[in-house]
């Protein structure tokens, strides 16, 4: 077995005080070893970049340690580097001055700095640009600063965050391709490669092990090795198989799910889900619900996701909840890595507008927690309002204060839509709106 | 032919660079002159009454003297501020302190701090000018650095998160971070805030520079002590050398020192793309273009900082040995214990000093109080009539802009304390009280605060939204109800939050006034501050000063926080 370099044992991150924390992240154990990319996989909020921050000594665990060769750590590694999302270079810095600074903070005299700084601007293609600011240019431009700015320091372990979700697909295929070159030509001057990404093929594209997180706490629900030589081509069976069993251990959360069979894999160290205190709402919206089982519906309401997505041109974390909330309103199944509908959804699917929103009122409000409490919270006041931050206080007993402003942000898109309540943004509270009360006693009148 | 041309072009680019460098280099002889004539005229025996002269001749002089007194107490307000700032921002335990600090500071009228600060400062200093002078800088210095701290801490509570991340995984030392993270992330903001500052620091200098204090008369040569002397003489042309001379400040305070500092802090936006505007300014090209300028930083400021940043760097790498952190905290309890202690013992003492009010004084400052709030209301009332439809007028023409806008930022810029003098005249004149004539004061400071928010409100609404009032023939009454006020809300709120702060500030000097050797008054709590500053009457000064801050505090709380709220969600102009 090659060195470890880093190593989580029994890793825990809670947010919060202290008397009603919320656990992010469950006790976790995960190594990276010398000599490989490993890629970490997940849907959002299964504490996938907290997971970064604490290996890169950036951020630390409410409990359990971080091993760096074999010592316990505190504080940041000595010797590793990051590529973030929104690239975070500085602004007011030429580019020269970014892939600079990093040595400067080594102490690194300026002929010696200048030196290093414009050969790795060499290799990553920026040569010319050194006077430039990043705000001069493109996307892709200022990731390759990122780049040269982390691999200035030869660093032991690279981490990367979603490193090419800003970008645009080409932009995005092209530099995969650049850094894979530098990798495997043994061009880089680091040791392991360690990537937070969202899209599966380029999981599979990149890595030597993937490790996938579930989310509601944060933990590993699978961690194999993809033997492929690279290049790795996305005609290759064994290509599909991996990017398949990845698409089935995602859409379904509560499966434990089985060492993937082919392509070389090792056997999943698997945890199964803890079983959610209180359920959550995926935040989708409803036109996409309606979207995607209409869609659905045309091609003969079965599919495989991972298909739809491809055609769809939709990244995972889009895609995701979308599934996940037309199956919690009792629209859609999914076995297998494919979604099938429900003879309700298919009402929902052929249904006309209004008729929809009726459809949706009945399905959010038998089958969705959230939904249901407060619109019965709401009829049994005298005034039907009540104060939003009532909720707020509800959520963050089991969610982040973040994810509770999420939550409470969908519940209102969902109850509009159902036309169940409504917010009043200047007073903060829930209502329910008079056009409800009203329309439906002109109703009674008709008949 | 191309011969002279060419000839002609590096003659060219060789005059102009030396031409820069001779007036670079007057300017720093012009510097050091000043200097040494500033601290001549401090160290010298002090004169508490100056004979102020009401000849042109002295403007120059006297233009000086103001200058140095606004360049310090600004540098000391800069240090301060980002000392303040900073602390603040990263100390968790004395963070929320510090803001509350902050928020009380900046209500309290800073004119009800002149006499303990003068006093102070003179017998620190009871054989050298300097103790004057230090009085009235430490005075314009509590007025204006409030809002800088503030600015420069929530710079620093605003930085991305990612750009930390990468300071920290980088290891930044403590030096390079504030050097190339901090520092340029909060200098939009300290270079704004320092405008309006500055504007507010003239506003006092030129009510302290001439005051009395029970029989002390004292009088700081300076442009403020020149224009109420002329006005007392009721002479006209030393009144307009005044004002000229002010408005010239003014002007090249703006075209030399701000102008290019806005065009320069242009580079730390924070923006990712490249954007169209930029503010230009030509003396920035000429410092930056100046041989002598680049061969001094070449010489000088490069290798120091580079220095600086290695050694710091390398002085980061061991981490602090544990027992300095011990020492360290104990050095910080010990600090805390005596802050509190003496924050405890000085609110004591002034319970004690309260305890002795009579009913009949906690009467008449509470009917003070109710003058000076319906004076506050009328000013503010009257700049809102006028100065939205003219602000709507202005932001919604640009032709008009483009002729207005210059000429009302030269009116705005005139220290409304410098016109009191010559606006009593005229009230003089025209036989009226004080009673009314004080809303004229406070007018003359808060109207423009009103003016540009909504020029730059009536600027900030879409021309679509106007296209649509137009398609759909909207009346006049609706285009206002639906399109024009709802649009300007958030800048109006913002405009009149400030002008609300300045016109219970210019209440202290607009409701009391010395003028040709009588006293002019009305009943107000400025008025009550101001007179009670001059008999000396500390439990008096201290109660209405009290009333005064607990008044401001609450219309914040009870009128414009809600309001900043309703412009903050309902009022926003993005989808």
């Amino acid at each position: 077995m090659a060195e470890t370099i880093i190593e989580l044992r029994g890793v825990e991150k809670f947010y919060g005080p202290a008397e009603a924390r919320i656990q992010v992240v469950a006790p976790t154990d995960l190594s990276v070893y010398a000599g490989e990319i490993l890629a970490l996989l997940g849907p959002s909020g299964s504490g996938k970049s907290t997971l970064l921050r604490i290996l890169s000594g950036l951020s630390r665990p409410s409990s359990g340690q971080v091993i760096w060769h074999g010592q316990p750590l505190a504080g940041p590694c000595p010797n590793v580097a990051i590529v973030f999302q929104s690239f975070a270079l500085f602004p007011w810095l030429t580019v020269l001055d970014n892939v600079e600074a990093p040595l400067k903070a080594r102490g690194v005299p300026a002929d010696e700095r200048m030196r290093r700084s414009v050969k790795i601007l060499d290799s990553v293609g920026l040569d010319g640009f050194e006077a430039a600011f990043p705000k001069e240019l493109s996307g892709g431009m200022k990731q390759r600063v990122g780049f040269a700015r982390a691999l200035v320091v030869e660093p032991e372990v690279l981490f990367m965050d979603e490193p090419f979700s800003a970008l645009d697909v080409l932009t995005a295929e092209n530099l995969r391709g650049e850094l894979m070159e530098l990798w495997d030509g043994k061009k880089m001057p680091t040791r392991a490669v360690f990537i937070v990404t969202h899209n599966i093929e380029e999981a599979v594209t990149l890595a030597d092990r993937v490790v996938v997180l579930g989310k509601n706490p944060g933990r590993i629900r699978t961690d194999f090795r993809i033997r492929m030589p690279r290049p790795r081509i996305h005609s290759d069976m064994r290509f599909h198989e991996a990017v398949d069993y990845i698409y089935r251990v995602l859409t379904q959360p509560d499966l434990v799910p089985a060492p993937q069979p082919e392509a070389g894999t090792q056997a999943a160290a698997a945890v199964p889900a803890a079983r959610a205190k209180y359920p959550m709402l995926p935040h989708a919206r409803p036109g996409g619900i309606a979207g995607l089982l209409e869609l659905l519906n045309d091609r003969g309401g079965r599919e495989n996701l991972y298909r739809q997505a491809d055609d769809l041109a939709l990244e995972l974390d889009d895609l995701l909840p979308i599934v996940e909330a037309a199956s919690l309103l009792g629209f859609l199944t999914v076995q297998e890595g494919a979604a099938e509908i429900t003879p309700e959804g298919i009402r929902f699917a052929e249904a006309g507008i209004l008729r929809r929103k009726e459809l949706f009122k009945v399905a959010a409000s038998s089958h969705v927690t959230l939904i249901r409490q407060i619109a019965r919270a709401l009829a049994s006041k005298v005034d039907h309002t009540l104060p939003v931050e009532f909720f707020r206080d509800l959520l963050d007993e089991h969610f982040t204060q973040e994810e509770s402003a999420l939550q409470i942000e969908t519940a209102v898109n969902w109850g509009r839509y159902a036309e169940l309540f409504d917010r009043d943004a200047s007073t903060g509270r829930f209502y329910i709106p008079e056009e409800t009360a009203s329309s439906s006693a002109e109703e009674a009148a008709g008949n | 032919m191309s011969f002279p041309g060419l000839s002609r072009s590096l003659i060219r680019e060789r005059t102009w660079p030396l031409l820069v460098d001779v007036a670079v280099f007057s300017v720093v002889l012009a510097t050091i002159y000043a200097i040494l004539t500033t601290v001549h005229y401090w160290m010298g025996v002090v004169t508490p009454a100056a004979h102020i002269s009401r000849s042109p001749r002295a403007l120059p002089g006297y233009a000086l003297y103001s200058l140095v007194r606004m360049t310090v107490a600004y540098i000391v307000s800069l240090v301060f501020a980002v000392a303040y700032g900073y602390i603040a921002a990263y100390h968790k335990r004395l963070e929320t302190v510090m803001v509350a600090v902050l928020d009380i500071l900046q209500s309290i009228p800073v004119l009800s701090f002149l006499p303990s600060v003068m006093l102070a400062m003179v017998s620190l200093f009871p054989t050298r000018q300097l103790g004057v002078e230090l009085g009235s800088i430490v005075l314009i210095f509590t007025g204006q650095v409030w809002n800088m701290a503030f600015s420069f801490y929530s710079s620093l509570k605003s930085i991305p998160r990612e750009l930390r991340e990468a300071a920290d995984i980088y290891r930044f030392s403590a030096w390079q971070r504030f050097l190339e993270l901090e520092l340029p992330f909060g200098v939009i903001g300290l270079v704004w805030n320092s405008i309006v500052s500055v504007a507010g620091g003239w506003f006092f200098l030129m009510a302290c520079e001439m005051f009395v204090l029970g029989d002390h008369d004292f009088r700081l040569p300076g442009l403020g002590s020149y224009l109420q002397r002329a006005a007392s003489a009721g002479d006209t042309p030393a009144i307009l050398w005044g004002l000229a001379a002010m408005i010239v400040v003014i002007v090249l305070i703006d075209q030399l020192v701000w102008r290019p500092l806005i065009a320069w802090s242009d580079r730390f936006k924070i923006e990712q793309v490249e954007s169209a505007s930029a503010v230009s300014s030509p003396v920035l090209h000429l410092l930056r273009n100046a041989s002598a300028v680049k061969w001094v930083e070449r010489r000088t400021l490069r290798p120091a900082w580079e220095r600086l940043t290695v050694t710091r760097a390398r002085a980061a790498r061991p981490a602090a040995g544990a027992g300095r952190i011990w020492l360290t905290r104990v050095a910080q309890a010990a600090g805390l214990v005596l802050v509190l202690a003496a924050v405890l013992y000085a609110t004591w003492q002034a319970f004690e000093m309260l305890r002795s009010v009579t009913g009949a004084a906690l009467s008449t400052t509470l009917e003070a109080a109710g003058a000076t709030f319906l004076r506050v209301v009328a000013s503010l009332l009257i700049a809102l009539v006028w100065a939205v439809p003219a602000g709507v007028a202005i932001g919604f023409n640009p032709r008009l802009a483009r002729v207005a806008q210059p000429l009302a930022q030269i009116a705005a810029s005139v220290p409304a304390t410098a016109l009191f003098p010559v606006v009593l005249l005229a009230l003089v004149h025209l036989g009226g009280g004080l009673g009314v004539g004080s809303i004229i004061l406070m007018l003359l400071g808060t109207q423009w605060y009103i003016l540009f928010n909504v020029i730059a409100g009536a600027m900030a609404i879409p021309s679509e939204l106007r296209e649509a009032a137009d398609v759909f023939r909207f009346t006049r009454m609706q285009r206002w109800q639906t399109v024009i006020l709802p649009g300007i809300f958030p800048y109006l709120v913002t405009g009149l939050v400030t002008a609300s702060g300045g016109a219970w500030n210019a209440s202290i000097v607009a409701e009391y006034f010395h003028f040709r050797g009588k006293i002019m008054t009305t009943l107000g709590l400025g008025a009550q501050i101001s007179s009670a500053t001059d008999s000396g009457n500390t439990l008096l000064l201290l109660l209405s000063t009290i009333v005064m801050a607990v008044l401001v505090v609450c219309v914040n709380r009870l009128v414009w926080k809600p309001l900043y709220r309703l412009a903050e969600t309902r009022y926003r102009l993005e989808g």
